[in-house]
């Protein structure tokens, strides 16, 4: 960061990126933000609404249940895979051939289209025909998650950490590798007991990864759309009904464009102020 | 004691990872029959109907083609631009540079479903609607900054030492950047490459807003099926099969810079 020249020359450099993603961000940008102050009738007719929409869904119990909702998800899908990919990253093998190999197939969730993930689990958690809940009723247990709310939840979080705990996984050994041999070494001369290597050695170390993976994994948990939307269409009834399943459902299903645009920006503040936090950090870790 | 159970603890994963794979892939050598005659754990009746159906009708495998032609021509494209773009932010200071490299990555946090709907109507006014262009461009939202990031993150492991040698010994701009940095940070750009591959893979929302009849993605007409023609459980789940391929392919490639790519190049 410090040995930087500066250059104003550099926008030119800069400036194509700056294009086209002007051209992608902010045109689509303004038309929900004039979508959001505006009322329609349809026919391009548009009247000034002011704050109207944006009153009314801060309001609105819907947005509340469905913003909650989200939250929790991610605040649940979190509190498993950071642990749990960080558990396994520790655990893998640092050289020899089983390395590519165990890499190549923790990657193979991450690169499955996300509808298919959806399609996978749904296939799985079929009453009658699937394996999972087959494996779940032979424990005696009642599961039918086109029915039961928990069950829903159960089968959906299960999913992200099958399609995403391999993002923590890589990136948490991405970090272990890079460690020197000779840390560990002078641990052992220490004598230091393995708590002790991961609690002053590893963890220090792996804060940078941490930090990126904490920040990705609520972004994209945070989206989740695609997935919950094929396997339970935001089912039973509203329990999984996130905030980017509303949305949709109000944006392009009802067709209701302010309040729709209104929820966006307000959904789109919240990412935005969370990423800015996390990204924050991030910075600070790199810079010290 | 302890170190032989955690031993397993990746091989643990690695079969849960792996038993909905198997079970997509059992299914799709089933008969619509079998899968709904019962529980069976391996196919009794194996068949290859479902792959023939798709690798021969047009409207299913033609949705692979779209879907590759968009990827394809989305990965080029963010990459080139991304190029510059990093060196950009890797070498110089500039007026608001930290607030464009942030601006960027905020697009990245964008939810597509937040853009999807004004994003339709921007591309049917410049007149893209349904081609691989339009998908093309509009992943572009989240993979310029993705590809940004990640290159700045492998420029910055490079010294500053050979961009002022080469200065030094007279050469242009361009001609160094060229001939000199990019053969550097190949191993980088593979990795940027991935991401772009990948990220536009995997994405559904956009893709499907964007495309009608002519450039629709695979992955549409896998939901169309899914809802359209009653239970094809068997179609559905080979046509998923099938889309598991290209990743496998392009993970192969890219094995052993995986880890430092998913860390964005910044270990």
């Amino acid at each position: 960061m410090s040995n930087k020249i500066v250059n104003q020359k550099a926008w030119f450099l800069v400036a194509p990126v700056f294009l086209v993603v002007a051209f992608n961000a902010l045109i689509p940008l303004m038309t929900v933000v004039n979508f959001s102050v505006q009322e329609t009738f349809g026919d391009n007719v548009f009247t000034w609404a002011g704050v109207q929409w944006f009153q009314d869904v801060l309001h609105s119990e819907r947005f509340h249940n469905a913003l909650l909702k989200q939250l929790l998800f991610s605040a649940i899908v979190l509190a498993i895979e950071i642990p749990l990919g960080l558990a396994i990253a520790l655990t893998m093998p640092r050289k020899g051939i089983w390395v590519s190999f165990c890499l190549i197939l923790m990657a193979l969730p991450l690169l499955i289209p996300w509808n298919v993930v959806g399609s996978m689990w749904n296939i799985m958690a079929l009453p009658d025909i699937g394996l999972l809940a087959k494996m779940i009723n032979g424990l005696g247990i009642d599961y039918n998650y086109t029915r039961q709310p928990v069950a829903a939840w159960f089968t959906i979080v299960l999913m992200d950490v099958w399609h995403w705990t391999s993002l923590v996984v890589l990136l948490c050994y991405a970090g272990l590798v890079s460690i020197p041999d000779a840390y560990y070494q002078a641990a052992k001369v220490d004598g230091a007991k393995p708590w002790a290597v991961f609690r002053y050695i590893q963890l220090p170390k792996l804060k940078h990864v941490l930090t990126i993976a904490v920040l990705l994994r609520f972004m994209d948990s945070f989206m989740i759309y695609t997935e919950v939307s094929v396997l339970t269409g935001g089912g039973p009834g509203n329990a999984t009904t996130f905030l980017s399943i509303d949305l949709v459902k109000i944006a392009l299903g009802q067709f209701d464009l302010g309040p729709a645009a209104a929820m966006s920006l307000i959904y789109f503040m919240i990412i935005l102020a969370m990423s800015w936090l996390f990204y924050t950090l991030m910075m600070k870790n790199e810079e010290s | 004691m302890k170190n032989r159970i955690t031993r397993f603890v990746p091989l643990f994963y690695i079969i849960f990872l792996m038993i909905p794979i198997y079970w997509l892939l059992n299914m799709s050598f089933k008969t619509t029959n079998e899968i709904l005659g019962g529980f069976t754990l391996y196919p009794h009746n194996f068949t290859f109907a479902n792959y023939a159906t798709i690798l021969t009708d047009p409207s299913w495998y033609r949705g692979y083609i779209n879907s590759i032609e968009y990827v394809f021509i989305n990965t080029v494209f963010s990459v080139a631009v991304a190029l510059p773009a990093a060196y950009a932010f890797s070498r110089y200071r500039f007026l608001g540079d930290k607030h464009l490299f942030f601006w960027l990555l905020t697009n990245r946090m964008a939810p597509p479903a937040v853009f999807a709907l004004p994003v339709f109507q921007l591309y049917s006014e410049v007149g893209l609607f349904d081609t691989p262009w339009a998908v093309a461009l509009a992943h572009t939202l989240f993979n310029i900054p993705l590809a940004v990031w990640i290159l700045e993150g492998f420029m910055g492991g490079v010294p500053t030492a050979l961009d002022e040698t080469a200065f030094v010994d007279g050469y242009s701009f361009p001609r160094f950047f060229f001939r000199i940095f990019i053969p550097t940070i190949a191993a980088g750009i593979g990795v940027a490459c991935f991401f772009c591959f990948m990220f536009s893979w995997v994405e559904l929302l956009l893709a499907k807003t964007l495309t009608s009849v002519a450039a629709k993605p695979i992955a549409a007409i896998m939901t169309k099926t899914a809802s359209a023609s009653g239970y094809q459980l068997g179609l559905l789940a080979a046509a998923g099969s099938l889309t598991l391929i290209p990743g496998a392919v392009v993970v192969y490639f890219v094995r052993n810079y995986i880890a430092k790519g998913f860390a964005l190049g910044r270990v």
